[in-house]
């Protein structure tokens, strides 16, 4: 077959890569801060029902909400959870800015539970302090996203891929990309980008052999985190992975979140709890891989003794939110809440930092080390960001997108980089007998799981680094019959790169740290003396991945680590 | 190199008698963009077995045509 693609050039002022969370919300609130600046949301789906909420959220898991919690409060649970390893002036802006958020949310029309008295119904996961607020009516959260970004006049292009971020003169000045169906070169020059890509939610292999019954949307293949690192932006602590536990096979949440408020806990094969709190964490995770391994296991969330309508309520939330195809695959096993507990594992690894904080390493004001490249959502390094923390880093960037390009004009792309990227894109529809990329996809994938799933260990990790660096040569024999084909061979290119990048930095920071995340049978303890810092990673002069320390900005608020320590075994 | 087609079977099932001719609702919505229109008989189908299981295609159907099983591998 031979293919002939025509080029697009569009030019923008704002151009938010990703329209799920926090991109249309990034858009919206750029909008709001210049109506007349042109703001153009590009994305590899349909805005409508895209990425991480295309079938809406069951709650709010981290809401900081008067009454309940305060900020200060938020970030020293966040600091603490994290094992120290935040930037604190960053985690306050996801405590002080989501109740706003949360209260336009509910002027645009999402719901969020309340109880009769008309106050917000907040829950208990955490250990300590009460910041998850149920949506039991929240699966329409992306058509309403979508009404507001065409009410505020926002441009869309949907169905078009980013590749490369485009960077001249030290600063960001736009993207190119290609149209998934067409197959159309797009070329996109624009004052600011901000990059809102999701998580890399494709990194390990799911242990039911199926490339995409991942936990996180498949699409968001680490596109972020890979475009970030080409454009020469810093990424931090790629080594804190994201390992989540799940109903087995499935690969969902439970989900804990929603049926624990209710009663509902995690449990050992002798029915006995070994978690006191069911708040994704690193330790959490590691008391889970124990049990699995202590022969107590296989582990379940149990609600069998709970009463029919409690049940039937849980049910009510999860069969319509978030997952909600949860239900067929119970029905399917002729398995039932009110007689069976859920079967529970440990997921594939992946990188984001809504869930733990591998990201690209962004500010409080959600700028990248790029000048004009900002980065909002699971893909910036805030850890345990979740959906709030998506949407006021949304904010973040668009607002300060906008003031960033007053007086700035566009920059012509360098013509060899252009046709470099074009000739890297369509490669694989011009080698008819290569491999198909499904092929390749599911052995990088299997190799990430053989050498990166925790416990993780040097010479197993320098084996694996051995093995993706080498990769490369496999990437250039794929194949792709046609423009949708070529959309996942690009994913491949930017799942190597995460899995590079992830087995770097865990090969670097010498240590354990994060419970199971980054859990090194070769360094087992943590080592605060050494390791109380970030890990960087950044593309060199000469196109290598380097590695460095960061300290720890200055805490703002006092945290005592000594005393303070997370822990959730039962003891 | 040598290459073959292996058959697999695919979770999205489309009753073509429902499936309407001028209709792309499932195709548009969906994240992974693996529903097609067969260029035949056009009734919606499932072009590349990449299915992340979301229901999107089926919640915003207008006629029910669309039944998302679990992937096999995972059921
Ligand atoms: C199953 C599940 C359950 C969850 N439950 C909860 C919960 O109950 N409460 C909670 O607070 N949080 C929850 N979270 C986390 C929360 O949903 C995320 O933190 C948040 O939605 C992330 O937003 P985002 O904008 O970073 O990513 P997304 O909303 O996923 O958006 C990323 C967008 O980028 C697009 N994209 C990707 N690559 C490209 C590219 N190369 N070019 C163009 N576009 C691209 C994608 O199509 C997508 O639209 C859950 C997440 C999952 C996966
Ligand atoms: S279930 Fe989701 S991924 Fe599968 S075909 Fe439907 S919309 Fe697409
Ligand atoms: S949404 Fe339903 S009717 Fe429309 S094309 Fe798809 S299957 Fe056919």
């Amino acid at each position: 077959m031979s293919f002939q693609f025509d080029t697009q050039r569009i030019k923008t002022d704002v151009l938010v890569i990703g329209g799920g969370t926090a991109g249309t919300m990034a858009a919206i609130k750029a909008k709001q801060a210049n109506p007349d600046a042109a703001v153009l949301i590009l994305e590899k789906a349909n805005i409508r029902r895209s990425g991480a909420i295309a079938m809406g959220m069951d709650g709010v898991n981290t809401a900081v909400i008067p009454g309940f919690s305060t900020p200060e409060q938020y970030v020293r649970e966040v600091t603490i959870a994290n094992d120290g390893i935040v930037n604190q002036k960053a985690v306050l802006q996801t405590g002080q800015l989501g109740f706003e958020t949360i209260q336009e949310l509910e002027r645009w029309g999402v719901r969020f539970q309340k109880d009769p008295q008309g106050n917000y119904d907040v829950k208990q996961v955490h250990r300590v302090g009460k910041y998850v607020l149920p949506m039991p009516e929240g699966k329409d959260l992306k058509q309403i996203l979508t009404r507001q970004v065409k009410r505020h006049k926002v441009i869309v292009t949907n169905r078009v891929m980013a590749t490369r971020v485009l960077v001249s003169d030290r600063r960001a000045i736009g993207a190119v990309g290609f149209d998934v169906r067409n197959g159309n070169f797009v070329v996109i020059q624009a004052k600011a980008v901000i990059l809102c890509t999701g998580a890399c939610g494709r990194l390990g292999l799911p242990a039911s052999g199926y490339l995409y019954g991942t936990y996180e949307n498949p699409t968001n293949a680490g596109d972020g985190y890979s475009m970030a690192f080409h454009a020469g932006a810093e990424l931090a602590n790629l080594e804190c992975f994201q390992i989540n536990p799940l109903i087995k096979d499935y690969n969902g949440p439970a989900c804990a979140y929603v049926a624990g408020p209710f009663g509902a806990y995690t449990a050992n094969a002798e029915g006995n709890r070994f978690i006191n709190c069911d708040y994704w964490s690193g330790q959490m995770m590691l008391e889970v891989w124990k049990e699995l391994n202590s022969g107590k296991g296989p582990i379940q969330l149990t609600m069998t003794h709970l009463d029919d309508d409690t049940i039937a309520e849980i049910e009510s939330v999860l069969w319509a939110n978030e997952r909600p195809s949860r239900e067929r695959f119970h029905q399917g096993r002729s398995e039932n809440y009110r007689t069976h507990g859920v079967e529970m594992n440990i997921s594939e690894i992946g990188l984001c930092s809504g869930h733990s904080a591998s990201g690209v390493w962004v500010n409080e004001r959600a700028e990248t080390s790029i000048p004009g490249l900002y980065a909002a959502g699971d893909m910036a390094n805030v850890p345990h960001n979740y959906m709030i923390g998506a949407f006021v880093y949304g904010r973040v960037a668009g607002i300060n997108a906008i003031d960033y390009i007053q007086n700035l004009d566009h920059l012509e792309p360098d013509a060899d980089a252009l046709e470099a990227e074009r000739q890297r894109i369509y490669q694989p529809l011009n080698q008819p007998n290569g491999i198909p990329h499904t092929q390749v996809e599911y052995k990088l994938r299997r190799l990430v799981n053989d050498y990166l799933q925790p416990p993780k260990s040097g010479n197993k990790m320098e084996i694996g680094l051995n093995h993706f660096v080498r990769y490369q040569e496999t990437l250039d024999q794929m194949e792709a019959a046609d423009p949708h084909e070529l959309m996942r061979c690009m994913e491949v290119h930017f799942i190597r790169d995460c899995a590079e990048m992830a087995a770097r930095a865990s090969l670097y920071r010498r240590e354990s740290r994060w419970g199971l995340y980054h859990y090194r049978l070769d360094y087992p303890e943590k080592n605060q003396e050494e390791w109380f810092c970030h890990v960087h990673l950044k593309r060199s002069g000469s196109g290598e991945m380097e590695l460095f320390k960061r300290s720890i900005e200055p805490y703002i608020i006092e945290v005592d680590l000594q005393r303070e320590v997370y822990d959730v075994a039962v003891k | 190199m040598a290459l073959i087609n292996q058959r697999v079977e695919v979770p999205v099932i489309v009753d073509e008698s429902k499936c309407l001719e001028k209709c792309t609702a499932c195709i548009e919505v969906c994240p992974l963009d693996v529903l097609a229109k067969n260029p035949e008989t056009g009734k919606a189908y499932m072009k590349y077995d990449e299915c992340w299981f979301c229901l999107p295609c089926e919640k915003e159907c207008p006629t029910n045509a669309i039944t998302v099983q679990i992937p096999f591998l995972l059921r």
